[in-house]
């Protein structure tokens, strides 16, 4: 367990060593480097621009920059925004929350229907809505989701009226009940190819469970096939499932992006978007690496809970 | 004297063989081959039958609700006929896609081939690199390079690509590690074939199978990559219309002119899922393990 904990770390550790080359690489992808916007600037010569650049250590070979940043990351300092000049960490972790609030509640609505629909169709296999809930999962994951979002926003925002059309919370309104409201349709749009992706893993998950000898062992003591199904199998099938949520993190996020644009939801993806918009590539560099961390240390702690949970493993 | 023929077994015409046959007997599937065919034709031969041209602006047609006058599809805020706006646009979604797929699929199937045959420390690197991309949330890599770069629809293609050669790239990489222990590789090597010749002459057409099924679903998820980055307003860039950001203006609209959010969305949506649904067909008919992804 230990070994294999420690294993697992190391692995996570040199992970993180090769996002940050990608990131950084992509970030030395634009044209002109950090000094594209000086280079149009007719007030500045050729001159004052190697001076900024010896100042910002630009003309130092590439891997000493790298170094140079990847230390700076180390100890907290991820730059200053252009925008506004605050530190990034402190300019990400202000939207971290409402990105996290949505994925959330997307993640628990998409495991419980997910889930319900996944056994059902294992325990079902080839009926009418073991056929329809495949077919549906299919079409679920073949539709963008900001597109499902523009259609729940038309069908139940401006028809019918039932749902707010966007935002977090009405102004002068801070009751949970209404940050509910608003919550309601984002993470059901964020969900919806999640159920599809949940139900499908779960019906081959339940599958594989109920072909176990304990399964066999537990019918032939005359446990009801209820019974059977609910203690023996579902406890096996989630099981590789939690492994499911951690893999599952960047399309989440990518999810996320997309909804928040669509619900106007101040999260990450907003300030992804308007940070691009606005050349603020300090900013944009923050949440690439934020993003990418906290997909490596999600699947990290997924890997150790079913490490955890399952005796299989723990006492090995 | 009696010459001696050998005879080899009587040769089905390739439209009777047992995969053609496996993948015909998948409806879906075959329903998603009709319909990206028709879409194809549609896009190809659809914009010179329509009366209007996908940049003609008519002012006086503005926000035309579908079916007026020779408006199939209704007209664009700047009233601009949708249904030829909408196959000029697929013209340039399904390019888009193919040749994402095609470019990631080659890429994928090199690195897949390379680490899967070499293996030891070059494998190492080069599925740790598969992972590290697989890290990053798609549509962020996505965005910051087409923000960095010019989004022409070249580039847009070369960066869905950068972003889609991983999972080829895994798939491949396996298949080769485990074909390679297979007798015929040992026996390419001992009639001394060349390290080339027995990765992509002998070991890759035995794994032609899981690529085949790979690349098509990858063009489903290229063409919702373009979708998703030309609605966020980054990637194709208007005038040239594409599936996604013919969706980019639609949202302020959404009450009045509901049509010009839900049009394109469905043609995204029919071209995504026939690819997905050929996918499975592919899965089914090449008896490739399921892969889930």
């Amino acid at each position: 367990m230990a070994a294999f904990l420690l294993k697992r770390f190391m692995q996570s550790i040199v992970l993180l060593v090769i996002v940050s080359v990608i990131g950084y690489v992509v970030l030395n992808l634009i044209p002109g480097g950090p000094l594209a916007q000086y280079a149009l600037d007719p007030g500045m010569t050729e001159e004052d621009r190697n001076r900024i650049a010896t100042q910002l250590g630009l003309n130092r070979p590439l891997w000493v920059q790298y170094f140079d940043w990847a230390s700076r990351l180390l100890q907290g300092d991820w730059g200053t925004s252009f925008r506004d000049s605050n530190p990034v960490l402190s300019v990400v972790a202000r939207h971290v929350p409402a990105t996290l609030l949505l994925m959330g509640t997307a993640t628990i609505i998409a495991v419980a229907v997910g889930t319900v629909i996944g056994i059902w169709g294992a325990t079902h296999r080839y009926s009418i809505f073991d056929y329809l809930a495949t077919v549906g999962a299919m079409v679920a994951l073949s539709i963008p989701t900001f597109w499902f979002g523009l259609v729940g926003i038309y069908v139940f925002a401006l028809r019918l009226g039932w749902l707010p059309a966007g935002n977090m919370y009405t102004i002068g309104d801070g009751s949970v009940l209404n940050y509910l409201h608003h919550l309601i349709m984002p993470s059901v749009v964020l969900a919806l190819v999640h159920i599809a992706i949940w139900s499908r893993f779960m019906r081959t998950a339940t599958l594989d469970a109920m072909s176990q000898e304990f399964v066999k062992t537990a019918r032939a003591k005359g446990l009801s096939e209820r019974r059977v199904i609910l203690k023996h199998v579902v406890g096996n099938a989630l099981l590789p499932m939690i492994t499911l949520a951690g893999v599952q993190l960047p399309s989440l996020l990518t999810g996320a992006l997309v909804t928040e644009t669509v619900f106007t939801w101040p999260g990450m993806g907003r300030l992804f978007l308007d940070s691009l918009s606005n050349s603020d590539y300090p900013v944009v560099m923050g949440l690439l690496m934020f993003s990418a961390i906290l997909t490596i240390v999600g699947s990290l702690v997924a890997d150790i809970v079913v490490a955890l949970v399952d005796p299989r493993i723990r006492l090995a | 004297m009696t010459t001696l023929t050998l005879r080899s077994a009587p040769k089905r015409a390739w439209w009777r063989s047992r995969v053609v046959r496996r993948f015909l007997s998948h409806r879906l599937a075959v329903l998603g081959l009709v319909m990206i065919t028709l879409l194809s034709l549609a896009c190809t031969l659809g914009p010179y039958l329509l009366p209007y041209d996908s940049l003609q602006i008519d002012l006086r047609a503005r926000f035309a609700p579908p079916l007026t006058g020779n408006h199939y599809l209704g007209a664009d805020p700047l009233g601009r006929d949708l249904a030829a706006r909408l196959l000029m646009a697929g013209r340039i979604s399904l390019l888009v896609g193919f040749f994402s797929m095609l470019l990631a699929t080659l890429v994928g199937t090199l690195v897949g081939v390379i680490a899967g045959y070499i293996g030891g420390w070059t494998n190492t690197i080069l599925m740790r690199t598969v992972d590290g991309f697989l890290s990053f949330p798609t549509i962020f890599l996505l965005l910051a390079l087409a923000a960095a770069l010019k989004p022409s629809p070249i580039m847009i293609t070369v960066i869905i690509a950068l972003t889609s050669w991983m999972t080829v790239a895994r798939i491949v990489a396996t298949e080769v590690a485990t074909l390679k222990e297979r007798e015929f590789v040992l026996a390419g090597r001992m009639l001394g074939l060349s390290r080339f010749h027995i990765m992509f002459r002998e070991i890759l057409p035995n794994a032609m199978g899981p690529i085949i099924v790979a690349a098509t679903l990858t063009v489903a998820r290229a063409i919702l990559l373009e979708a998703y980055i030309s609605f966020l307003g980054f990637g194709i860039q208007p005038p040239l219309p594409s599936w996604g950001n013919m969706l980019n203006g639609a949202q302020q609209y959404l009450d009045s002119a509901p049509w010009l959010a839900i049009i394109p969305g469905v043609a995204i949506a029919i071209a995504v899922t026939s690819f997905n649904f050929i996918g499975d067909g592919m899965r089914d008919a090449l008896d490739v393990r399921g892969e889930h992804d």
